[in-house]
């Protein structure tokens, strides 16, 4: 007895030492580049282009920063997407939970087909070309709304929102409501939303990530640079590697965006992820919440 | 006559419920107008596959043409190098990132330290909500051969400079798939994280008596309580197969890469807008060429699923 005892407990040990060092190894993997990216924008243009950079910052320097927050472009590329993604989130969130809400309704005839109709938007599409005519044909091209009403209620989202109300509203509280006479508006306003704050922060937080990580709708319908969202900028300048010296104002700077190009790109990829790292620790919960809410229905 | 009397009497009902409910429909106006608009028109739009696209007449002035834009595509040259690299592409990337998230939660699951799991955990989900173009840009600062973490780490060691990876086609579908794991592997990660949470600790206990090490443990306790979840995702996965990633393989091309990395969406992309012709009929006709196999695959693998493990989507 005691033999096996000690037998298991000691297969056990290397298997937990397998199972850490794995992790652990994993975890290095996934951390590595992000504090490499954060070192290098930090360092100077020399220490980068040779090579210099590994763990910390080298020669440390905040030219790479200085020319971001410099360059023209950017600036208007940031102030756009913020636009964007306040307004966009703004109407996905009402449209979402207005629908969700309206299809825990099942007693309303009709109901159950409407679902549908959401529902087999998530395997079947348009595609790109009647999209593209569509807003075309509404004449939104080059505008704020061609970034903020395609894709106003994602059916994935939709389903999330739709199983919490389901799963955390009880019937009862609907039928009570309704024998005092609540109408069905009231009752979505005064006892749905209130009690509906988790669901809509993971609404908040999956289409406001969405909005702005959003690239393929500003490339295809906006062609007028002064409403560029941040990702055209981003692409431009990180992998197409243009920068226009000319829209830095700061002439000692034009001078040197030649030789701290990568520090550029480097402070350019960090500065773009802060809004995200800033929130991350008061959504993170909610996020894993959404997730699993969204998992229940599959 | 007592059936007659009853079908009127539901239908009157029926009337009085949509009256009843008048409300519900006015939540359901906006967001059905949206539905209609901007997701049932742009499929309604597809009967430009098979029309020939004339701008001054209109979708529906354009005259038919039948299968005429299908053959169009299925002969070009092009037909075969586009399906082999989104096919390539996409069993690759699921063969890889479908079992990677599943053996780390499970490993993660097992490792008996709580706080360094929480930060592992923390930490891998990040990566997940860096855009595209970001993504994209990461890639190319830090495998690039001379400035990046590959190309310093390489002259650190051997004292020569590194090849230039990011150009050789061959190994576009490597980078592509392994930075999705990099990115993708701690989000996907979760369901099955807290699905493992939910395991009934008396099981384990039961087990630990038995004698059970914490390796058989997680062969016959977590394992099969994940199964159903896991089946769930492959269903999905497999039904989203043809859907490569659009915007990553279009800005991960360049040159010397098209060859391996024109998949059935960028190439749909080039030919419906980006080239000066503009053939949106043809574009139109392979998206839905690709639409349509990943519908049926979905119904496929969703129907095999169902008969044999009793876990379907629909």
């Amino acid at each position: 007895m005691g033999r096996t005892k000690v037998k298991k407990s000691r297969s056990d040990l290397a298997f937990y030492v397998i199972t850490g060092i794995l992790i652990t190894v994993f975890f290095i993997l996934v951390l590595y580049p992000i504090v490499f990216v954060v070192a290098a924008s930090f360092s100077s243009g020399d220490a980068v282009s040779s090579g210099k950079v590994f763990l910390w910052p080298v020669d440390f320097s905040l030219d790479g920063y200085r020319t971001v927050f410099n360059d023209r472009d950017v600036l208007i590329g940031f102030r756009n997407s913020l636009l964007y993604m306040v307004v966009g989130t703004t109407i996905n969130v009402s449209m979402t939970m207005c629908a969700a809400y309206a299809l825990t309704r099942t007693d309303v005839p009709g109901v159950n087909k409407i679902m549908f109709l959401f529902t087999f938007t998530m395997f079947f599409s348009g595609g790109m070309i009647p999209n593209y005519m569509l807003i075309r044909n509404l004449h939104i091209m080059d505008t704020m709304w061609a970034m903020v009403l395609p894709g106003a209620i994602s059916a994935y989202n939709l389903i999330i929102a739709r199983t919490f109300i389901q799963s955390n509203i009880p019937k009862e509280l609907y039928e009570a409501a309704e024998m005092d006479g609540c109408s069905d508006i009231k009752f979505f306003l005064k006892i749905v939303l209130p009690l509906s704050g988790a669901v809509i922060a993971v609404l908040v937080l999956f289409y406001g990530v969405a909005h702005w990580n959003s690239y393929f709708n500003a490339m295809l319908y906006l062609n007028d640079p002064e409403k560029y969202s941040l990702p055209i900028i981003l692409k431009q300048i990180l992998i197409s590697s243009q920068i226009d010296p000319s829209t830095v104002t700061d002439p000692e700077l034009q001078m040197q965006i030649a030789r701290i190009a990568n520090v550029i790109k480097y402070a350019l990829i960090v500065v773009t992820m802060i809004p995200i790292v800033i929130i991350y620790p008061f959504i993170q919960k909610y996020f894993v919440k959404g997730v699993m809410i969204g998992s229940i229905k599959g | 006559m007592g059936k007659r009397k009853q079908k009127v009497s539901t239908q009157k009902s029926l009337w009085k419920r949509m009256a009843s409910g008048w409300q519900i429909y006015l939540l359901l106006l906006l967001p059905m107008i949206y539905l209609i608009i901007f997701c049932y028109v742009p499929m309604g739009g597809l009967v430009l596959a098979f029309k020939k696209y004339d701008l001054s007449k209109g979708i529906w002035g354009s005259p038919w043409v039948g299968l005429e834009n299908f053959r169009k595509f299925f002969q070009s040259y092009k037909f075969t190098v586009v399906l082999r690299n989104t096919l390539t592409l996409a069993v690759y990337s699921l063969l890889v990132s479908f079992p990677i998230p599943i053996v780390f939660a499970l490993l993660l699951n097992a490792f008996p330290g709580r706080r360094y799991k929480k930060v592992v955990q923390t930490v891998t989900y990040i990566p997940h909500f860096i855009s595209t173009v970001v993504m994209v840009g990461i890639i190319m600062q830090v495998l690039n051969n001379r400035v990046g973490i590959y190309g310093s780490l390489y002259t650190l060691f051997t004292g020569e400079i590194a090849p230039d990876i990011l150009s050789k086609g061959k190994l576009f579908k490597h980078i592509f798939v392994w930075s999705g794991v990099w990115q993708s592997t701690g989000y996907n990660a979760i369901i099955y994280i807290a699905a493992l949470s939910n395991v009934d600790q008396s099981l384990h206990e039961a087990a630990c008596i038995d004698g059970a090490t914490r390796f058989q443990r997680l062969r016959y306790i977590d394992w099969p309580s994940i199964r159903p979840t896991a089946v769930i995702m492959l269903i999905l996965a497999a039904g989203g197969i043809m859907n490569v990633s659009f915007e990553k393989a279009l800005l991960m091309q360049n040159d010397l890469n098209i060859a391996y990395s024109e998949v059935i969406s960028t190439y749909v992309y080039k030919v419906g807008l980006q080239t000066g012709i503009g053939d949106f009929s043809l574009s139109t006709a392979i998206g839905m060429f690709n639409s349509v196999i990943n519908f049926i695959l979905l119904v496929i693998v969703n129907g095999i699923s169902k008969r044999l493990t009793d876990n379907s989507i629909f």
